[in-house]
C-alpha cells in the first residue's frame, strides 16, 4: 500500500483533482476516469487511494475498475489498438484483423508487450460502423482493416519515433 | 385487517387484504402460501433485507400482465389476481433452477451444506430431475480460506445475500461485486484474501449464504485427533450462546435450552474436563468492570481518562475498531474476551494445579462464532508460540462432531459443569444477547460503588432488538449514560458521534458485531431469515439467568476463590499479564 516516490506528483495531481470536485459523491466513474488519464491504468495503489480520498470502500472501487472495460489495472503500451468487435465490424472481418495483431505482437488481449511499445484490446464499437471493420490506435482511427494491413499499422507507429 | 386503506388481491383463489405498500410475496405468505425465495431474504427483528428480485424463483402470474413477475419486489394492487402455481409460473421455475444448477459444481455428496442448502431444496422442490442444459461451469474458482472462512465461488448464485449483509447491517464493505457478465462474483477489493480487506471474520456472510459457497472453516479434525491422544489433556469450554441454540441441529425447538446434554455430549466424545465460558465472563466482568470504575472514578474527580469505555468480548468488534478508528484505541476495556481469560485461566492457573506442562494441555472453544477462530490466533492470545485457546468450533461444527461420534443428544442425560472452571451466575450468560455485557458490568459496578445490594437485577432499556439503545442509570448520584450496539453499522453511528466529541456524554458502550449479539452469531445454527429463531434463543437466554439464584458476577464464589488463590485482585499485576491484552491499527483494504 505504499505510494512510489517516482509517481508522488502523479498522486498530488489526482488529490488536487478530487478535492476541486464541489461534492464526493456519485463521482467515483469520473475520479477513475481522471486516474487513468493521470497514471494510464489503475494500479491497486491508485484504486487505494481513490478509495481513502473518496470515502468509498476499497472493494466498491474495485467491483467499478472490474466492471467496466475501459478501466485498466495493466500499464498500457506506448502504443493502445483497440480493434472493435461491434456487430459491423464483426461481421465484415474484424476478428481475423485481432487474431493477425496477437500473432504480430505475441500477446492476447489486455495485455501489454514486453518492450512497453503496444497493448491490444478488444472493445464494443466505436461509432464509426460505415469504416467497418475499425481499428483505433491512441486516438488515431484506421477504417477498412485488413489483415494485410496490420503489419503496416504497427510500422507506422515505430516510425513516429 | 380489511379496512379502508387495505387492498384487497386474489392469491390462487384466496381473498386477502393487506396494507398499501406489501409485497406479493407478504400477502402470499400472510395466508400461508409457501412461494419458494432465493435471493431474497429478510430477517424480522433486525435491519437485515436483501431484495435485489434478481433470481426470479418467486415468479407469479399476475392476470392481465404480459410478464410474470418476482413476487418479493412487485407490490400488491388492488383487485390483483395471482397465481402462484400454473403451469407456466412451475415450468419457469423449474427452467430457472435447471440454469443454476447447469452452472453450479453440484457435488452434493461432498458439499458441507448438503442437507442444508436452499438451492438443493429448491431443485427437489421445483422437481427438477434432470439438467437439460450444458455449457461452461464457474468452477474455476480458486477456493480461498483463512482462519474462519472458506470462500468457494464456484458455488456461488449471485445472490448477494452476503454483500448486502457485509455492506448494510456490518458497514464493513469488505465484500462486493466484481467483473461481468459470466465472470461476475461476488469478492474482495484485487481479490485479496480476507485477512487483508476490512472482514472482521463475524461470519454473518456465512450466516445467510444459502448455498456451499461461503462456509465457517472446518476444524473438528484437530479435536479428533487432540481427543485421541492419551497424553493430551482436552479441555472444552462453551459459550453462553450455544447452549440456547445448538439443540436446533438436532431438531429440538429454537430456544430449548440444552446446557445439561450440551456437556454430557461433550464428555461422550472424550472431554476430560467440561468448563463453562460463563465462569470466565464473571472474570470479565470483574476485571471490566473493575477498569470501568476506575475510569468513572477519574472522571468524578475531574482527572483525564479515557471515555466512554467500550467492551471488547466481541472478535468481530476488536477487529473492526482496530482496522477503523485508529485514534481512538485507548477507549476499549484492555480485559481479553471471555474465551481469551478461559484460555489464559486453564493454560496457566489450571495446568499449574493438575502440574501438567501448558503444551499437554489442549483448550478447545465451543463458541456461536467465526470471528472467535481469528481471535485465538492472535499473538496476544499465545505463549512461546502455544496458544491459550488451540482450536475454536463453531456451534454448527461442535454438532457434526456429536453427530459423527454417534452420540444421540436429544435423549442425553443432562450432566454438570466440572469444577471449578464450570460455576457461573446469571450475569454471565446474558454475555450471549445485545445489552447483556453491560447489563452484568451495572450489575457489579452498581453494587460496588454504591455498597449496597441492587433492588432489581434486571436492567430493561439495554434489552430488546433496538439496534442503538441508550440508557441513563444514576449511581452514587452520577448519571452514568450508557449505549448498546449490536451490528457493526450501529456501531459505526456511536463511534463517528464519539469521534465528533462525545455530545451524549457516553460513559459506557457495549458493542455486539451480530445481530442480536452471539445468539446471533456467524457460526449458529442456520436461522434461513426466521428472525423469530433469535427471539426465542434471546428469551431462553433471559431464562436460564431467572433461574439462577447467584446473578451478579461479584458474587461468583468460584471466581472469588481464583482471585484469593491466584490472581489477587482484579486489575493486579498478574491479572493484567494474563487477563488483558492490547491493540494494534491494522490498515487493510
Amino acid at each position: 500500500m505504499a505510494i512510489d516516490s517516482l509517481s508522488k506528483e502523479k498522486f498530488e495531481e489526482l488529490g488536487a483533482y478530487i478535492d476541486s470536485l464541489p461534492s464526493k459523491k456519485g463521482e467515483l466513474i469520473r475520479v477513475l476516469h481522471r486516474a487513468q488519464g493521470i497514471f494510464g491504468y489503475l494500479p491497486k495503489e491508485v484504486q487505494f487511494f481513490v478509495a481513502r480520498k473518496m470515502d468509498v470502500p476499497t472493494s466498491k472501487v474495485y467491483g467499478v475498475v472490474t466492471f467496466y472495460s475501459y478501466f485498466s489495472m495493466i500499464p498500457k503500451g506506448e502504443y493502445n489498438i483497440s480493434v472493435c468487435l461491434g456487430t459491423a465490424c464483426y461481421v465484415r472481418g474484424a476478428e481475423p484483423v485481432l487474431d493477425e495483431f496477437k500473432k504480430q505482437l505475441g500477446i492476447s488481449c489486455n495485455e501489454t508487450t514486453a518492450d512497453g511499445k503496444f497493448s491490444l484490446n478488444a472493445l464494443r464499437c466505436v461509432g464509426a460502423c460505415g469504416l467497418a471493420p475499425v481499428v483505433m490506435v491512441g486516438d488515431e482511427v484506421y477504417g477498412r482493416v485488413t489483415k494485410d494491413m496490420v503489419k503496416d499499422i504497427l510500422a507506422s507507429c515505430l516510425s513516429h519515433n | 385487517m380489511a379496512d379502508m386503506k387495505s387492498i384487497n388481491v386474489v392469491i390462487d383463489r384466496k381473498q386477502v387484504s393487506v396494507a398499501p405498500g406489501s409485497t406479493i410475496l407478504d400477502a402470499a405468505q400472510s395466508i400461508g402460501i409457501d412461494i419458494p425465495t432465493l435471493c431474497y431474504m429478510r430477517l424480522h427483528n433486525t435491519e437485515y433485507k436483501c431484495q435485489p428480485a434478481s433470481c426470479r424463483i418467486c415468479v407469479v402470474e399476475v392476470e392481465g400482465r404480459r410478464n410474470l413477475c418476482p413476487a418479493c419486489a412487485t407490490p400488491v394492487m388492488e383487485g390483483m389476481v395471482i397465481k402462484t402455481s400454473s403451469m407456466r409460473v412451475l415450468s419457469a421455475r423449474r427452467m430457472i433452477v435447471e440454469l443454476m444448477i447447469s452452472d453450479h459444481p453440484n457435488d452434493c455428496l461432498t458439499c458441507t451444506k448438503s442437507g442444508a442448502c436452499e438451492l438443493q431444496d429448491l431443485a427437489r422442490k421445483t422437481g427438477v430431475v434432470d439438467i437439460h442444459l450444458s455449457g461452461k461451469s464457474q468452477s474455476e474458482y480458486e477456493i480461498r480460506e483463512n482462519k474462519a472462512i472458506v470462500r468457494d465461488m464456484s458455488k456461488c448464485i449471485m445472490c448477494r445475500r452476503c454483500e448486502q449483509m457485509c455492506s448494510d447491517i456490518q458497514s464493513v464493505h469488505a465484500l462486493s461485486g466484481v467483473d461481468r457478465g459470466f465472470e461476475s462474483v461476488v469478492g474482495t477489493a484485487f481479490d485479496e484474501s480476507l485477512d487483508n480487506t476490512m472482514c472482521v471474520g463475524c461470519g454473518q456472510c456465512v450466516a445467510v449464504c444459502p448455498v456451499g459457497a461461503l462456509m465457517e472453516k472446518d476444524d473438528t479434525d484437530q479435536v479428533i485427533k487432540a481427543l485421541a491422544d492419551t497424553d493430551m489433556t482436552v479441555v472444552f469450554q462453551t459459550a453462553p450462546a450455544t447452549r440456547v441454540a445448538i439443540g436446533e441441529e438436532f431438531g429440538l425447538e429454537p430456544g430449548t435450552d440444552v446446557t445439561g446434554k450440551l456437556v454430557t455430549s461433550l464428555k461422550d466424545l472424550g472431554a476430560d474436563y467440561v468448563f463453562d465460558t460463563d465462569f470466565a465472563a464473571d472474570l470479565t466482568i470483574m476485571e471490566e468492570g473493575t477498569e470501568l470504575i476506575d475510569r468513572l472514578n477519574k472522571f468524578l474527580n475531574g482527572e483525564k481518562t479515557a471515555l466512554p469505555l467500550l467492551t471488547s468480548c466481541c472478535p468481530g468488534w476488536v477487529n473492526f475498531y482496530e482496522s477503523n478508528y485508529p485514534d481512538m484505541l485507548d477507549l476499549p476495556s484492555t480485559a481479553k474476551s471471555p474465551q481469551g481469560m478461559f484460555g489464559a485461566v486453564a493454560k496457566n492457573y489450571f495446568a499449574e494445579k493438575l502440574n501438567i506442562d501448558r503444551k499437554k494441555m489442549f483448550v478447545v472453544s465451543v463458541m456461536p462464532c467465526t470471528a472467535k477462530k481469528i481471535e485465538a490466533d492472535r499473538e496476544e492470545l499465545k505463549e512461546d508460540g502455544n496458544p491459550d485457546v488451540d482450536v475454536v468450533l463453531t456451534t454448527r461444527e461442535v454438532a457434526r462432531l456429536i453427530k459423527l461420534a454417534n452420540i444421540d443428544f436429544v435423549n442425553l442425560p443432562d450432566g454438570d459443569y466440572d469444577s471449578p472452571l464450570g460455576e457461573s451466575t446469571g450475569a454471565a450468560v446474558i454475555f450471549g444477547v445485545t445489552g447483556g455485557v453491560l447489563e452484568a458490568a451495572l450489575r457489579t459496578v452498581y453494587e460496588v460503588l454504591e455498597k449496597k445490594t441492587l433492588p432489581r437485577v434486571e436492567f430493561e432499556a439495554v434489552r430488546g432488538f433496538d439496534g442503538l439503545k441508550v440508557a441513563t442509570v444514576t449511581i452514587v448520584g452520577q448519571d452514568i449514560n450508557v449505549a448498546v450496539a449490536h451490528g457493526l453499522s450501529n456501531a459505526r453511528k456511536v463511534m463517528e458521534e464519539i469521534k465528533n466529541g462525545n455530545p451524549r456524554n457516553l460513559h459506557a458502550v457495549e458493542v455486539m458485531a451480530c445481530p442480536g449479539g452471539c445468539i446471533g452469531g456467524g457460526g449458529q445454527p442456520y436461522h434461513y431469515g426466521d428472525g423469530d429463531i433469535l427471539k426465542a434463543r434471546t428469551n431462553a437466554t433471559y431464562q436460564i439467568d431467572e433461574a439462577k439464584v447467584i446473578r451478579k458476577s461479584h458474587e461468583n464464589p468460584a471466581i472469588k476463590a481464583l482471585y484469593e488463590e491466584y490472581y489477587e485482585e482484579p486489575g493486579s499485576e498478574i491479572a493484567h499479564h494474563q487477563l488483558h491484552t492490547r491493540y494494534t491499527y491494522r490498515e487493510r483494504y
